[in-house]
């Protein structure tokens, strides 16, 4: 018996976005990723070739960050207390891009400063030679404070600048602009308000291939299936040809997973949750994998753990049949 | 998929008699594939035609349902690629495999285990489904005392799994009145295995590695007479098995009748967990009727079975929680008053802490059309009007005699407006997470 296969043939394709720059790129990194460029839905390699795989982030902080379940803090020990050891530790795990939070305070409780920020940033810069993403505390006016100067101290990396909401975007976008670097947009997990952010950025000018949007997500048990949703049609939009859905997304399992009780507490909670310590690896892991099958092609993690076992599942997801 | 009109039209007689009551056979046609009227409304439709399109109507992937000694599971009947086009229907299976050359107090400790596995999400409980037997003995006896150690462990749905069909029918011989799921069927033993499914009234699981080979084999084993058939497309590697799976539900929704079955899924990697939580989480988002995990860890079912539940939710309709004051610990008039949003992830988030944490409060939950608190306030759906409308609604003003009311850290934004709308009214904000909130009430509350 001969059977069809059903191809989609999409008219659209989703940017490509290199972060990072070399030495003779205008920047001083040692590697740089590129991701997006796909032309189908992931990894229907019988369609179209991938052309970029899915990138595993790490997330480290400015200074040792207050909430973080005890778990991840056992696992990195004394490296968080150094944001350019906790670097070069995401690196040695296996990181292809560090994702650099900054709190509202430093290590001895003192709100950041424009100038420990800068510092803060190019320790970091000096520690790894991987691409770097920096987002600011999540308050304008602070966020604006340290952006802008990193963005000037820093021209030429292509680092990506974040994060650009509707209430900031004008600052973020104009501190990229004038110094070759990207940003990040988030918007919350919805399809038009993504789009809206992306018409937004580019009618300042900001070139397509400079941005990469966050749609949100949420953790496994906790609202994935709003973000696995936006997702999927976000990046179905995309391949029908609408522009300003066509930029690679990322999003954060890491973040949204080691927030919820499963990760956070070990006691006093249901046997039937099971071991801690494995359990918010699952927890990430499970979230990270889904939100791939959805389309992600940034995952930003928490875990060392959880990038081995999201890495090997990407490995196998990229590992193409004949077409 | 269903018929469309004119499709339905070139099987009718096209003679515009009028006798069904519409004016044309195009119309009727139309109502029809509408599903607004019923064939028989047409005195002349041939017989053929009757079964053509009652064929059609049929659900593209078939439902299938393994009964055990007192539970059922039921999967297929799926309609959509996508879960946001329409709600994927049937959550798939979730079994535990054990094999016949494990030790038999490994067998029945794994299985009561697995069993009495019960987890509450959200106010459901979360279980497992059943379990397959895994003839890796080769050997009748052997696989038939394995069989009955499972079974005499647990009264659910089983799946027997070999290649020899007189070991097969050797282990069916304990499982008296059921629907278990045997496998495989493939090109060597499709004969025996489809007339052992017959006689024995089972589910028949068929194997190969292309789907030219599963549909060859679909169409002779229905030949014999099977037609509850499940598909095991045995792809290597995760793209291999996505591109196998994408294809399958792509052909059936066509239509495509030898393919139109449930899928399972082995996540089973050789007993690693880390490996078969990353593997099961693949095979629920995309398209496995069935999934079988070796490992059973509470932690790794947890997550595997949350997800199940996530990806199977009716995204059209979040689910919610009936907008209420909810009274947690026998709250005094003079305890706090928490606010939230009724989307049920956010009020058992909330619900949970705050029980758990032994302190009395009245729970607050406002109209939010089922959103978290962060998605509601972005849609405009959670802000200060709506709160102070919920708190007059539920009268909470007669319930309480401290008017201290407790905002959710992500909308700390809201309490400028909150005071304006509720002047008589101390508002305070909490912490952002739920997990935050028993410290937060400890201290800063009491």
């Amino acid at each position: 018996m001969s059977i069809e296969i059903p191809k989609d043939k999409w008219p659209g394709a989703v940017q490509t976005v290199t972060l990072g720059a070399t030495a003779e790129q205008g920047g001083t990194r040692t590697k740089v990723v590129t991701i997006g460029g796909e032309q189908t839905l992931p990894f229907m390699h019988f369609e179209s070739e991938t052309p970029n795989r899915p990138v595993i982030a790490m997330e480290m902080s400015s200074s040792r960050p207050g909430g973080w379940s005890q778990v991840l803090q056992d696992t990195w020990g004394d490296v968080l207390d150094d944001p350019a050891k906790w670097a070069q530790a995401c690196e040695q795990a296996g990181a292809e891009l560090i994702v650099l939070m900054f709190g509202l305070t430093d290590a001895d409780d003192n709100p950041i400063t424009p100038d420990f920020a800068v510092q803060t940033v190019k320790a970091v810069l000096e520690a790894t030679g991987l691409p770097l993403v920096v987002l600011g505390p999540g308050q304008v006016d602070i966020d604006n404070a340290i952006l802008v100067p990193i963005a000037d101290a820093t021209k030429g990396e292509r680092l990506v600048l974040g994060l650009c909401e509707e209430g900031n975007y004008r600052t973020i976008v104009a501190a990229a602009m004038a110094n070759d670097h990207l940003v990040l947009g988030r918007t919350p997990m919805d399809v038009n308000l993504a789009k809206q952010l992306n018409i937004l950025m580019t009618d300042m000018g900001l070139p397509r291939d400079r941005i990469i949007m966050d749609p949100t997500t949420g953790a496994l048990g906790y609202g994935i299936e709003y973000g696995y949703s936006v997702m999927e049609r976000l990046r179905l939009a995309a391949l029908q040809g609408d522009a300003m859905t066509q930029l690679p997304l990322m999003v954060n399992p890491g973040f949204e997973s080691w927030k919820t009780k499963e990760s956070k507490v070990g006691e006093g909670v249901p046997d039937a949750w099971g071991d801690w310590a494995e359990r918010g690896v699952h927890w990430e892991t499970v979230t990270a994998v889904s939100l791939i099958e959805a389309g992600a092609d940034v995952v930003v993690l928490r875990h060392p753990d959880s990038l081995t076992r999201v890495k090997e599942s990407i490995d196998e997801l990229m590992a193409a049949e004949p077409v | 998929m269903a018929l469309s009109g004119i499709q339905i039209y070139k099987m009718l007689p096209q003679t515009n008699c009028k006798e069904c009551g519409f004016p044309t056979c195009l119309a009727f046609s139309m109502k029809l594939a509408a599903k607004q009227v019923e064939l028989g409304d047409c005195p002349y439709v041939t017989d053929e035609s009757k079964q053509q399109l009652a064929e059609s109507s049929a659900p593209p992937i078939r439902l299938i349902t393994l009964k055990g000694k007192d539970a059922e599971v039921a999967v297929g009947n799926e309609v959509v690629l996508f879960r946001h086009e329409k709600k994927f229907v049937n959550r798939p299976g979730v079994l535990i495999r054990v094999a016949d050359t494990d030790e038999k107090e490994t067998i029945t400790a794994k299985v009561e285990a697995a069993t009495a596995y019960i987890v509450d999400y959200v106010g459901l409980d979360l279980k497992l489904d059943g379990f397959a037997v895994e003839a890796a003995s080769g050997d009748a006896a052997t696989f038939t005392a394995a069989v009955d150690a499972v079974r005499k462990s647990s009264n659910l749905p089983l799946i027997l799994v070999g290649n020899d069909p007189a070991v097969i029918e050797a282990g069916l011989t304990v499982l008296d009145g059921e629907k278990p799921l045997i496998m495989g069927a493939n090109a060597e033993n499709w004969e025996a295995m489809a007339d052992l499914a017959k006689k024995a009234e089972t589910a028949l699981g068929v194997e190969a590695g292309t789907l030219e080979e599963l549909a060859e084999l679909t169409e002779k084993i229905q030949g014999k007479g099977v037609e509850d058939m499940v598909l095991h497309p045995t792809g290597q590697g995760m793209s291999s098995s996505l591109a196998l799976q994408t294809q399958i539900r792509r052909l059936a929704l066509k239509n495509f009748r030898p393919l139109g079955y449930p899928t399972i899924a082995f996540a089973g990697s050789g007993g690693n967990p880390a490996k078969e939580a990353t593997l099961a989480a693949h095979s629920i988002c995309k398209y496995a009727g069935f999934v079988v995990l070796d490992t059973f860890s509470p932690e790794l079912v947890y997550s595997v079975l949350v997800l199940r539940e996530n990806i199977f939710t009716d995204p059209q309709k979040p689910i919610q929680v009936l907008p209420a004051i909810y009274e947690i610990n026998d709250p005094k008039p003079d305890d706090p008053v928490l606010v939230t949003t009724n989307f049920s992830i956010t009020y058992f988030s909330v619900a949970n802490e705050v029980e758990g944490s032994g302190l009395p409060a009245w729970l607050v939950v406002a109209d939010a059309e089922g959103m978290s608190v962060l998605t509601a306030w972005a849609a405009g759906k959670f802000d200060a009007e709506s709160i102070a409308k919920a708190v007059k609604q539920f009268g909470v003003g007669d319930k309480v005699s401290k008017k201290v009311i407790v905002l959710p850290g992500h909308v700390a934004v809201l309490s400028g407006e909150l005071e304006e709308e509720l002047p008589d009214w101390e508002i305070r904000v909490g912490p952002r997470e739920a997990v935050d909130l028993p410290g937060y009430m400890k201290s800063a509350l009491t």
